[in-house]
């Protein structure tokens, strides 16, 4: 059993917003879902999968097929996996789609967290919260114990931090829908305020309202379509934790979901053309590029330097759309924006100016909760319709 | 120097976790082992996760350990939104476990990665303590 070649991407739509004050979550729900509906050129009674996940409140899939009205869903799927969990949905999606559990499958994330702060569900009293919580321990401090490890073991520095928001920033000023579109400078990086040292104020990802969704379709859907679909080739996806309290800092679960995805595809790093990679904090991105095996263990630093992530003629050109750190992290949850970037580049849609060159396969990755503690990890494939 | 003073809220308390709570509030660091395949194991749980079996007795750690990481936070949030700059670390115990935790009582800039730190207690209310650890004089 594969999900190669089994479903296909026929709908993408990013939330042009950033600060949404005056709109219901569900009510913005309901614009990315026409949104990429259209985009695909469907209908609401076209859909019969639902996929959504914490950010999505009350009774998840079932509170928003009631509100969005679906009558026709046979397959519901409301996996929570933090940020990671719409890259994780894709695999989903292709799975049921393989099989026959449904033909048109929606994947929605929609927040407003500049709103209300809301950061997701969390159900009851997890076991391992007093050993964590009285200690004061913030999202960013977190991110910032992982990076002061992989500083010790490798040699990592805050210059070479700072190149991956350089990065960022030098995309997200093509992007006239990102929050930040100010290119910004390794010494802006650095002398921005610190939050959690080392971790300076440009290490870390924005906060934005707004969100996206998906339309995943089976072969004889997509090939009835007139738009572009780009094909699921592979995914892969697992828990990251501390096994028995002895926590690995210095690596995170895209040591298991990616080489999970690379084999289901059939391709290897040297086959990404462009990838999306989770961008939480700047250390997100540094550790998960070593560990899909873009280059060796230890070597993010020096590998992400002198502009190797910088489209369209870096070697690994990524988050082209500004990511995380620069365009959108909607509820906090940056995967849909990753999986939604990946689609353009295969489409030829990114904006011109960071548009990779006759993009054939795609990459995007989710990181979802806290590399300090435990998170998701998925990894996604993608290639042109043809590919 | 770290502040004089940090915020010490509750942990939250349940019926695996009681015995360590109780007995931090007494000033001692209890740990699991596994009796079958003597693991120790954190955090505690009457489960081992190493070997599936349910057969784990608690004992006295020795209270030491050195840093594995550490940051010095300097935004505080919730009960910690004026404690900043205050420092959250990971601890390897002696005894091979690494347990979020605080830094206290040290010089913010000489504190190091491997660092030899050993346990202090801070009252939490409801009978518990919770666990931060100082720099050992070398």
């Amino acid at each position: 059993m594969t999900i190669k070649g089994k479903a296909f991407i026929a709908g993408a739509y990013e939330h042009p917003d950033r600060i949404i004050p005056d709109k219901s979550l569900s009510q913005v729900s309901a614009e990315i879902v026409l949104g990429a509906l259209a985009d695909a050129g469907l209908g609401l009674s076209d859909v019969d999968g639902l996929l959504c996940a914490g950010d999505t409140p009350g009774f998840g899939a079932i509170s928003l097929a009631n509100y969005l009205g679906l009558k026709n869903l046979s397959y519901l799927d409301s996996t929570e996996t933090g940020g990671s969990s719409y890259v994780l949905h894709v695999g989903h999606a292709a799975m049921a789609i393989a099989e026959g559990k449904c033909k048109v499958a929606l994947i929605v994330l929609a927040g407003l967290p500049r709103q209300s702060g809301f950061y997701g569900v969390s159900h009851g009293q997890p076991p391992e919260l007093g050993f964590e919580e009285p200690f004061g321990l913030t999202i960013p401090s977190g991110y910032a114990l992982a990076a002061k490890r992989h500083m010790y073991e490798y040699g990592t520095t805050s210059t070479q931090l700072a190149e991956i928001k350089v990065a960022a920033s030098h995309h997200a000023q093509y992007n006239p829908n990102a929050l930040l579109q100010k290119r910004v400078t390794v010494e802006e990086v650095l002398e921005s305020p610190m939050i959690s040292d080392p971790l300076h104020r440009l290490d870390c990802c924005v906060i934005t309202d707004g969100g996206g969704a998906l339309v995943v379709v089976a072969p004889e859907i997509a090939r009835a379509l007139v738009r572009h679909c780009p094909k699921v080739l592979g995914h892969g996806e697992a828990p990251k934790y501390a096994t028995n309290g002895r926590i690995d800092l210095t690596f995170t679960g895209a040591v298991y979901s990616g080489p999970r995805a690379f084999a289901e595809a059939g391709v290897s790093v040297g086959d990404i053309d462009y990838a999306s990679i989770y961008d939480s904090f700047t250390i997100t991105v540094l550790e998960t590029i070593e560990d899909l095996g873009f280059c060796e263990k230890g070597q993010g630093g020096r590998f992400v330097e002198d502009g190797t992530l910088q489209a369209p003629y870096g070697k690994l050109p990524l988050n082209t759309d500004g990511g995380g750190l620069c365009n959108n992290h909607p509820a906090f949850r940056g995967g849909m924006t990753k999986v939604i970037e990946a689609v353009r580049q295969l489409r030829g849609e990114a904006n011109r100016e960071v548009q990779v060159p006759d993009c054939e396969i795609a990459l995007a990755h989710g990181t979802g909760g806290f590399l300090g503690t435990r998170h998701g990890s998925a990894t996604l494939i993608l290639g042109r319709e043809d590919a | 120097m770290t502040p004089d003073w940090l915020p010490s809220p509750t942990p939250d308390v349940n019926a695996e976790t009681r015995a360590f709570w109780e007995s931090a509030a007494h000033g001692v660091f209890l740990l699991k082992r596994c009796q079958d395949c003597d693991v120790v194991i954190w955090y505690p749980r009457e489960l081992c996760p190493e070997c599936g079996r349910m057969n784990t007795e608690w004992f006295a750690a020795s209270g030491r350990g050195s840093i594995y990481s550490y940051t010095i936070n300097h935004r505080g949030e919730g009960a910690y939104k004026d404690a900043s700059p205050f420092v959250v670390a990971y601890v390897e115990l002696e005894e091979g476990p690494r347990v979020l935790t605080n830094i206290v009582d040290a010089d913010l800039n000489s504190l190091a990665i491997g660092d030899a730190v050993e346990v202090v207690f801070t009252g939490a209310g409801e009978g518990t303590a919770l666990f931060r650890f100082r720099p050992v004089a070398t």
